[in-house]
């Protein structure tokens, strides 16, 4: 019987890859979730267009205009969405320069930052322009479960994976729940 | 601003007159404010130290009260009542008007010191707005014509007292009278009644009388006084609660108005039967017009025998009553709040049990009852518990003043039996097209023209006395929005679901509002509500959230219609967000835009 | 000796004495109720309200609410976790809890009971205030973003080590912890971190300096057993993890 597999995207927004880091961290088991899944869109393939997926596993926090729009596109796209990681959560590190107004920190770094040359605020289209504040995903689009940790271990990636797969109540083991 | 000696002099007489008691620290820096228009940390020092007290119980108390100031303000501070039912009167075009006029922004003090003008929360004149405080004096029925005048006065530096006496006219707006407004009162007949009969069957009488709070919680008054009566204690005391916070709600400003002589004679009859020498009046600060008068009552009596030493010729009957002014929170209505804020510490409320009968001011047997309980007390000492227990229903006994306000022909004071429908009190007052009600206050029932026939009464709906109609021209969310900012404006942040709980509610309840809602928003809402329902320390995050669930209730089709059909929306505005960064890369190519036609918004498979 | 007398509590007895709390009694029998202001140590505050129990179908603060004969109290059912979870939320949406730059994080009260409760992400609206860190002091530093206004620090100040130094200012969500000294700085008060007032914190808003990360990740406090067994930090012996000084 051929039984058709999930498809699975991910991606990593204002985030560390530290998330995608740990996915890979699965070691051999990530033989025995490619028997079960396909992955779509995801650093780890080279697949530009997202497809119809049954999951979508998102790492990072929404910091610009570009962000906003792949979130937006995994959530039309994808049956469930799962924020990843700290950053997803709550902003995580990236949500610290909150604490200053964008002026401050655009021009900390590109106008007053040691050792410029030339001196100023990009303005190039290609690149995407910034949120006044880093915000996590659940601020943007609907999030149907959330994984913490910074990143979360495999062990809980896979847990998590492996239950929400078989249809079982999310429970994860009390030493799989970490924000850090 | 004053010199420094003259600064520390003028603390010192201050904290003179007040006898160098930390418990009238309160007092101590309204009187502060009053000479020096706001309290410098200079000053907050010199009253520490005159005080004795640590500096940072000065200003944790100057930072807690909204009619203190630790920032300069201007001579003239004019404060718009924000109340709803000011709003239905057209405060805002008002406020707008009067702003720009003196060029100030909201919120704001004027370059030149002169005036700051911002918003307040209800100030008690909703029959009579719309309403404002000009240095802590209500002004009244304002208009275009009086905004004139007062920008000419403002402008001119005219002093207070040289503006026309009708701008602060408070009139009582008695529409309907029955056993405690409409019948007269002899002054010191209670008083002649606890003398003659004693402490015992004065008390037998109130709790024949089945008479309850009438701030609304409804507690039964006789238990209260037997409770402190029998409480371990040689020194008592009566609090009288004229805080009347409560949104929509003057029937204490009209009892201190009309009948101060009866709610006095009633704290008195209290002290004779609890055995207390001491009173206090907890005077709403924006009541502070009616002190002198007050002052003057209480000054009269003592000269008629009826406060004071030996009253009525009695050596064994001493009583004698203080008037303590709050200086702008709400939760300051709280018993235990207005205790800790009549000891002269900011707000928060006690852990409760122990209870004020037991351990009140400063820890001793307390008696806290509202103005018009006291007044009702007194007419019952007279009249006999069997008399006032002749009106009304089973559970609740007597008569209730209610507040009208909102959209009604006669908005003003109605003294009805309880049990009285909705829509007797509706036809009464001339309101001929009401969509809703919320019956007393925000944080009391939004109730719908489907109840109309709801008795009130503490069986059905149980009232402090606030009234305030909705017609069908009004669109009930405005005032479900304006509620959720008094709640954040007013909490005392103490504990964390209201704390946090009633900003969450706010928010939620302005993205709905404002068309950026869902209806996940609203079940958002009733989870939030839930929470602060159960979780809450006192009384006012527990019913913060009744206006919202009431009101999801009661006019589903209020919220719905700003409902987006989208699943979900997100919480702030996206493109908005980007503003800031495209004005500083001067970005205006189209993905420098959020554009909502662009983006697959709340798109769900 | 008076008689027992005593509740139950999730169907389980507990014994009392006159005068206890439901959470006093509860700890004694060695039962946990989640709790962030109440410290044993300390009079009840009663202000985060996460030890909320349900006293005969009434919700109540356990760390204030005194126990009584016959009581039936309910503490982990779902619809209490539930509550618990939502205010534990809103303490992490208020402050700025990046727990991954935290030196407390695997040791901290807030986080472990946040675990213990099954938050797993904020789900509010994050606030983001603007706060400030106070490193003035040579021993100690204050993150004003992760406070959580238990006023345990105000109160060990100033009936412990009787020396006044932290207060809470401001009403509403405008309330915040200062320092009482002119400036606001920790550096101008004679607060030491061998006081009591270092040792009571609940998160990671007053930390020791000079000695930070120093337990491996996997070995701190809660890393391994969930606060109801291994206790709070700032009960704990520094021996055993915590933060107390015997
Ligand atoms: C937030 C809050 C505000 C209150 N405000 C008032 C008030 O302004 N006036 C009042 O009489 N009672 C107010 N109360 C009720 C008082 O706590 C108390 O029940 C009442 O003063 C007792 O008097 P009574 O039994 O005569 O009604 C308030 C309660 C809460 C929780
Ligand atoms: S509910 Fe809590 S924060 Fe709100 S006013 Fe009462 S004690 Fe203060
Ligand atoms: S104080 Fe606790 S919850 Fe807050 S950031 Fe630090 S570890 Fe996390
Ligand atoms: S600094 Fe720590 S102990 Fe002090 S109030 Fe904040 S959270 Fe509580
Ligand atoms: S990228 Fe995974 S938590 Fe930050
Ligand atoms: S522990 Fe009981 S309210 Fe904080």
């Amino acid at each position: 019987m051929i039984e058709s597999k999930l498809k699975i995207a991910t991606c990593s927004l204002a985030g560390c890859f530290g998330c995608h880091m740990s996915l890979l961290d699965l070691d051999e088991r990530l033989f025995e979730l490619a028997e079960r899944v396909e992955l779509d869109r995801s650093p780890l393939t080279d697949i530009k267009e997202l497809g119809e997926c049954d999951l979508g596993l998102i790492e990072g926090g929404v910091c610009n205009a570009e962000n906003v729009h792949v979130l937006m596109e995994f959530r039309a796209r994808c049956k469930i969405l799962v924020a990843i990681g700290a950053c997803a959560l709550n902003g995580g590190v990236p949500a610290m320069r909150n604490q200053y107004d964008l002026k401050d920190c655009l021009e900390e770094s590109y106008l007053r930052g040691i050792g410029l040359v030339n001196p100023q605020i990009p303005n190039d289209p290609e690149i995407p322009l910034l949120l006044n504040q880093v915000h996590p995903l659940h601020e943007v689009v609907k999030i149907d479960y959330f994984l913490p940790g910074c990143p979360p271990s495999a062990d809980a990636i896979w847990t998590f994976v492996n239950q929400l797969l078989s249809g079982q109540p999310l429970a994860l083991p009390y030493t799989q729940i970490h924000y850090d | 601003m004053a010199e420094p000696d003259a600064l520390i002099q003028t603390v010192h007489d201050i904290v003179q007159r007040h006898g160098g008691m930390p418990t009238r620290l309160l007092q101590i820096l309204r009187e502060a404010q009053d000479s020096l228009t706001w309290l410098s940390p200079e000053t907050l020092d010199a009253v520490a130290g005159k005080l004795g007290v640590s500096p940072d119980k000065v200003r944790s108390v100057a930072e807690f009260y909204s009619f203190l100031y630790t920032a300069p303000r201007g001579s003239y501070d004019i404060l718009f009542s924000d109340n709803i039912t000011d709003r239905m009167l057209g405060n805002r075009e008002l406020l707008h008007a009067l702003c720009d006029r003196l060029g100030v922004g909201i919120g704001e003090t004027r370059a030149d010191g002169v005036v700051t003008v911002g918003t307040t929360s209800c100030t008690g004149m909703c029959d009579q707005g719309p309403a404002a405080l000009v240095n802590g004096y209500a002004l009244t029925r304002l208009d275009p014509p009086r905004l004139d005048r007062i920008v000419e006065l403002v402008n001119g530096q005219i002093p207070l007292t040289q503006w026309p006496r009708e701008f602060f006219e408070v009139v009582s707006n008695i529409r309907r009278a029955d056993i405690l407004l409409g019948r007269h009162f002899a002054d010191g007949a209670a008083l002649r009644a606890v003398l003659k009969r004693g402490p015992e069957a004065i008390l037998e009488e109130l709790v024949k009388s089945g008479l309850r709070g009438q701030g609304g919680a409804g507690f039964r008054s006789g238990a209260k006084w037997v409770s402190c009566r029998n409480a371990p204690g040689e020194v008592k005391y009566v609090v009288c609660n004229a805080d009347e916070g409560e949104p929509g709600t003057f029937k204490d400003r009209v009892l201190m108005q009309d009948f101060a002589d009866l709610v006095f004679e009633g704290m008195t009859l209290c002290g004779r039967v609890i055995g207390a020498r001491q009173g206090f009046v907890y005077l709403r600060g924006e009541y502070r017009y009616l002190l002198d008068a007050l002052k003057a009552t209480l000054q009269r009596r003592r000269e008629a025998g009826l406060l004071g030493a030996a009253i009525l010729g009695d050596p064994t009957f001493n009583f004698d009553i203080d008037i303590h002014l709050g200086a702008g929170a709400y939760v300051c209505g709280e018993e235990s709040a207005l205790i800790e804020s009549l000891e002269g510490k900011h707000g928060v409320p006690r852990i409760r049990p122990p209870f004020p009968t037991t351990h009140g001011y400063l820890n001793q047997p307390t008696v806290v009852n509202n103005v018009e309980t006291f007044a009702t007390a007194a007419k019952i000492a007279v009249e006999g518990g069997a008399w006032f227990a002749n009106r009304g229903t089973a559970e609740s006994k007597g008569t209730k003043l209610l507040s009208l306000s909102g959209d009604c022909k006669r908005p003003g004071i109605y003294e009805y039996p309880f049990g009285v429908t909705v829509r007797r009190v509706l036809d009464d007052c001339g309101a001929r097209d009401a969509q809703g009600i919320q019956m007393a206050g925000p944080a009391g029932h939004m109730i719908s023209a489907k109840q109309f026939d709801r008795r009130i009464c503490f069986e059905d709906l149980a009232t402090g006395g606030s009234f305030m109609v909705f017609d069908q021209s009004r669109d009930i969310l405005d005032g479900i929005r304006n509620f959720t900012h008094f709640f954040v404006h007013e909490s005392c942040g103490f504990c964390t679901p209201c704390r946090v709980g009633t900003s969450l509610m706010r928010d939620l309840v302005t993205k709905v509002h404002t068309g950026h809602g869902t209806r996940y928003d609203l079940e958002e809402m009733r989870k939030l509500g839930r929470i602060m329902r159960v979780a809450c320390h006192c009384g006012l995050g527990q019913t913060a959230p009744n206006p919202v669930l009431d009101s999801l209730d009661q006019f589903p089709e209020s919220w719905e219609r700003r409902l987006r059909s989208t699943a979900f929306e997100p919480a702030f505005d996206l493109d908005a967000a980007l503003e800031q960064a495209r004005q500083l890369t001067g970005r205006s190519d189209p993905g420098a835009y959020l554009r909502e036609e662009e983006l697959m918004l709340g798109t769900m498979p | 000796m008076s008689e027992e007398q005593s509740f139950t509590l999730d169907g389980r007895r507990v014994p009392f004495q006159a005068g206890q709390t439901i959470m006093a009694a509860a700890l004694a029998a060695g039962v946990y109720i989640p709790h962030l202001c109440f410290n044993r140590e300390f009079a009840p505050h009663g202000s985060c309200r996460v030890c909320l129990v349900g006293v005969n179908g009434r919700m109540q603060a356990a760390c204030t609410t005194p126990a009584a004969a016959g009581q039936t109290v309910e503490s982990e059912t779902g619809e209490i976790r539930e509550i618990r979870r939502g205010i534990l939320q809103m303490l992490f949406v208020e402050g700025n809890h990046v727990c991954p730059a935290c030196e407390k994080s695997g040791a901290c009260q807030l986080q472990a009971v946040a675990y213990y409760v099954g938050m797993l992400a904020p789900h509010y609206t994050h606030f983001y205030p603007r706060r400030p860190v106070d490193a003035s002091h040579p021993e100690a530093v204050i993150d004003f973003n992760r406070c959580i206004l238990c006023e345990l620090c105000v109160r060990a100040s100033r009936d412990v080590d009787g020396k006044n130094v932290f207060a809470v200012q401001g009403r509403g969500i405008e309330a915040h912890l200062v320092v009482n000294t002119p400036s606001g700085k920790l550096g101008a008060t004679d607060f030491s971190i061998h006081d009591k007032a270092a040792q009571v914190c609940p998160t990671g808003a007053i930390l020791t300096k000079h000695r930070g990360y120093e337990i491996p990740i996997g070995q701190r406090l809660y890393d391994r057993k969930p606060i109801s067994v291994v206790g709070d930090v700032a009960t704990l012996s520094e021996s055993k993890g915590g933060r107390r000084h015997d």
